[in-house]
């Protein structure tokens, strides 16, 4: 019997040590969102959005740049890598059955994991260097490497996703395969494609490293997309990282903006209407 | 209705799909864009960084000065860092990200599964560079009147936490990349558990287990190349990430072996120097540096993908964490 | 009996392959203009695949292949200049399931054979999504929501769909690959009702494992049992006084 009590308190324990950890895990967050909110919230005002930095150690200034060329570069990005990583992920679901296409995926997969310090390189070497000087259009590259494996195996799983029955119908009716792709599996899919879509948009919003050598960040406002750029990103990581009492105000504040942006694409993308199907599988 | 016009209907029945092949073909240019990029990745990587292979061999990976006065360049610091912050991010990060995914697929009541799910993906969702300035203002102050002096008190005799705590640390940077790789550890971990067979437990619950004995023998072993594979992934993860870590760890060229003290890692010298590297040589050490870090987590990646692979079949893994 | 009357389809000692496997042997076997046939058979007696060979769908199987011929009057569908996606606009299919496309109106449903044919007006598409939809029976029940979902529709209203969508490009040859097994008994009822009336202008062929639905639709009947055609003729004749022992143990429910 003794045997049997003990087993009982080493399950209570453990059950219990696991909902400790589960508390542990929320805590960050919370504090995390907490001190965003404490910290930035006093920044945030009309001259934090409409002014651009005023001059290092000086009070005032805002994120005006910041945000226009998040903006921007974000749009770049995704410009350049929606595109290539949907048609990408399409070929996967449509025609991904040979050697290629196994080796497509893997690639994928290999990019996914790779460091975004080591995309911002590959940027540089291939856009910054034979230009000559940094740019938002480097910067913009880079993010969309980011984002294009991201966006082809959730488009690939999405597209995948459409019952086979549909795809068959409409060539049973003399639909050509593009068509049937495009017109059926691609439109009935469309939804879940930009759910993956925007949460990759959400996830390069927050990208730094990438930008450190490309965009390189800029203090003044600028629309330019040849020129260096400021993202909210790099300015808090300048802010942050300097000596002045103000640029530390200012880079909770321009935190907050920041994690109101990703999250506000992070909803977007849950409550995109997800692609729905009324065909049992 | 005997008035309405007919369609036209089809009397050949040849043709040609060319759109088809257009179709086929344009999508092939989209998808070769990948191993494309990876090519140009990585001969960029291996034509920049050649000037610094060729000059130190394999010593760069070895020697712990880094002059770019006297141009001498050595690594070891920075591996060595990268590998002690990752694993120390392990440490912390593992135990829970288990007992969070075993609360979640076990233990859990109905109700609460879905907002804890969520809150812990959502972790995933802050950018790094917020949680560098969140170490820098918040974290760090917790741990210099909070954690350290007991620790001290405790611990000091160990050579792990001798030295004085500026702030900047290793253990700085552990902690903060805990945070950033739990998420994923928890997702995939998550993930494994759920594909475990209820039969498995059920049989375990049958013979007479407790809850947690039918967990910790039929339910883990069942999922452990799995749970190893979510671990792999998370130090993936930890080995390559760059702002929290480069905003904390103290970026300084030296090997210590306590966590008090400050260190570097490949990512934050490549962030920190890139742009201001003034010779060649020095920017191609920045640039083996990145080869080496690229190599490694490419390895590591590959490794986690083959384990959790028939689980999360190759998803992409996080992309649910928003 | 069968000769008599103009033949739209037949099959010349056509074979159906998937991996090697023989799924349908030498079946040779001719479909009358404007009549039923029905194939009945056990599951897995190769009667869907061979309906499948008849709009050249088996092909898009992996390790599918077939050989002998597919004559659709007189001209080998498998012939090299032949393009399957020109074929299968002149022989249509409707599947077990009903397949609405999911992100179209009822109305674009029906239109979505006539759209991909080319050639059409828009006033002319309206009028002929008209008549499908009065030939499948569905205009009354749809005629004003033409413009809703297609997925608000019952199991069998979809059906009917599926089968204007089908008929809307006016094909010579419509295929019938059990349409009613996920229906209920009122929708079947409305099905086979439907597959009368549509045999005064199409060839029909219906794969079904449905004896009482044979019998009530069907003017020819194909027995098929182990990939092989056993006995092909009128079905009353079939049903009454079949000749071969293995036709008459299936029909009278011996095996199957």
């Amino acid at each position: 019997m003794p045997g049997q009590f003990r087993r009982r308190l080493v399950s209570r324990i453990m059950t219990a040590a696991t909902v400790l950890a589960a508390v542990l895990a929320v805590v960050p967050l919370l504090l995390i969102f907490g001190d965003l909110v404490a910290k930035g919230v006093s920044s945030v005002n009309w001259d934090f959005f409409v002014n651009s930095p005023a001059a290092p150690g000086e009070p005032g200034g805002g994120v005006a740049n910041a945000i226009v060329g998040t903006l921007i570069i974000v749009g770049l990005g995704a410009l350049a890598g929606l595109p290539v990583g949907i048609g990408a992920g399409i070929y996967l679901a449509e025609y991904g059955t040979n050697r290629f296409s196994w080796i497509v995926r893997f690639v994928a997969d290999v990019l996914n994991g790779t460091p975004s310090i080591v995309v911002g390189i590959f940027a540089w070497t291939w856009m910054v260097k034979p230009m000559g000087h940094f740019s938002a259009l480097a910067g913009g590259v880079a993010l969309a490497l980011l984002m294009i494996p991201m966006v082809t195996r959730t488009t690939e799983e999405m597209v995948r996703l459409v019952p086979h029955s549909l795809t068959e119908a409409a060539l049973a009716l003399g639909y050509s395969r593009w068509r049937t792709s495009l017109g059926i599996a691609v439109r009935t899919a469309w939804p879940g494609i930009m759910t993956g879509a925007l949460v990759a948009v959400a996830r390069i919003a927050g990208e730094t490293a990438p930008l450190l050598f490309t965009a390189l960040g800029n203090l003044n406002f600028r629309l330019d997309i040849l020129q260096p750029m400021q993202t909210l990103s790099l300015q808090i990581y300048v802010y942050a990282t300097g000596p002045f009492e103000e640029w530390h105000r200012l880079a909770w504040g321009a935190a907050l903006v920041l994690m109101a942006l990703v999250l506000v694409f992070g909803l977007a993308a849950r409550y995109a209407t997800r692609a729905r199907f009324s065909h049992g599988r | 209705m005997a008035s309405l016009p007919g369609p036209e209907r089809a009397t050949s029945l040849s043709g040609r799909n060319t759109g088809d092949r257009v179709y086929r073909g344009a999508l092939t240019l989209l998808a070769l864009t990948l191993p494309a990029a990876l090519i140009a990745i990585l001969g960029g990587l291996l034509w920049n960084a050649w000037p610094s292979v060729r000059t130190f061999g394999l010593e760069f990976l070895f020697r712990s000065t880094w002059d770019p006065v006297a141009e001498v360049y050595g690594a070891a610091p920075m591996i060595l860092g990268t590998v002690i912050s990752s694993l120390l991010a392990l440490l912390i990060a593992v135990p829970l990200a288990l007992g969070v995914a075993i609360f979640l697929t076990e233990f859990s009541p109905g109700w609460l599964r879905k907002p804890v799910a969520s809150l812990v993906e959502l972790l995933a969702a802050i950018p790094s560079v917020v949680y560098g300035l969140w170490g820098v203002f918040v974290l760090i102050p917790l741990l210099r009147s909070h954690v350290v002096p007991p620790l001290r008190a405790a611990l000091g005799w160990l050579p792990f936490f001798e030295g004085v705590f500026y702030g900047n640390s290793m253990l700085a940077a552990g902690i903060i990349l805990s945070i950033m790789i739990l998420p994923y550890i928890s997702s995939v971990s998550r993930e494994v558990l759920l594909a475990v067979p209820p039969a498995q437990r059920e049989a375990a619950l049958a013979l007479g287990a407790t809850r947690w004995e039918a967990v910790w023998s039929a339910v883990l072993p069942y999922g452990h190349l799995g749970i190893i594979g979510a671990v792999v992934l998370g130090l993936g993860r930890a080995l390559g990430e760059t702002m929290a870590v480069t905003m904390l760890i103290g970026n300084r060229h030296e090997i210590s072996a306590s966590l008090l003290q400050p260190g570097y890692t490949m990512a934050a010298a490549i962030a920190n120097e890139f742009a201001e590297a003034t010779t060649q040589l020095h920017l191609a050490a920045l640039f083996e540096i990145g080869l080496v870090l690229f190599g490694v987590t490419v390895t590591v990646n590959a490794a986690a993908r083959l384990l959790v692979w028939r689980v999360a079949r190759g998803s992409a893994v996080g992309s649910r964490a928003l | 009996m069968a000769a008599e009357r103009p033949i739209r389809l037949r099959t010349e000692f056509l074979s159906a392959y998937f991996n090697g496997n023989t799924a349908v042997r030498h079946v040779t076997l001719g479909f009358p203009v404007n009549s039923v046939t029905a194939i009945i058979g056990p599951s897995g007696c190769g009667k869907s695949t061979y309906l499948r060979c008849l709009n050249r769908m088996h092909e898009l199987s992996e390790g599918a292949a077939i050989s002998g011929r597919v004559l659709l009057d007189e001209h080998d569908i498998y012939a090299p200049e032949v393009n399957p996606v020109e074929l299968r606009r002149r022989v249509g299919m409707v599947f077990q399931r009903p397949t609405p496309f999911p992100t179209m109106s009822i109305f674009d449903n029906v239109a979505a054979g006539l759209r991909v044919n080319g050639g059409q007006k828009r006033r002319d598409v309206a009028a002929l999504v008209e008549r499908a939809l009065q030939r499948a029976g569905l205009w009354d029940e749809v005629q004003d929501r033409l413009q809703k979902s297609a997925l608000a529709l019952s199991g069998g209203q979809q059906q009917r769909l599926c089968v204007a969508r089908a008929i809307a490009p006016e094909p010579e040859v419509l295929l019938l690959d059990e349409p009613t097994a996920s229906l209920d008994p009122a929708g079947t009822v409305r099905i086979e009702d439907l597959v009368q009336d549509l045999s005064q202008e199409f060839t029909v062929v219906i794969v079904t494992h449905n004896l009482q639905q044979a019998a009530r639709v069907s003017e020819y009947t194909a027995f098929f049992y182990l990939g092989e055609l056993i006995e092909y003729g009128l079905t009353e004749e079939m049903f009454t006084n079949p000749n071969d022992p293995r036709t008459d143990a299936y029909i009278t429910g011996r095996f199957g």
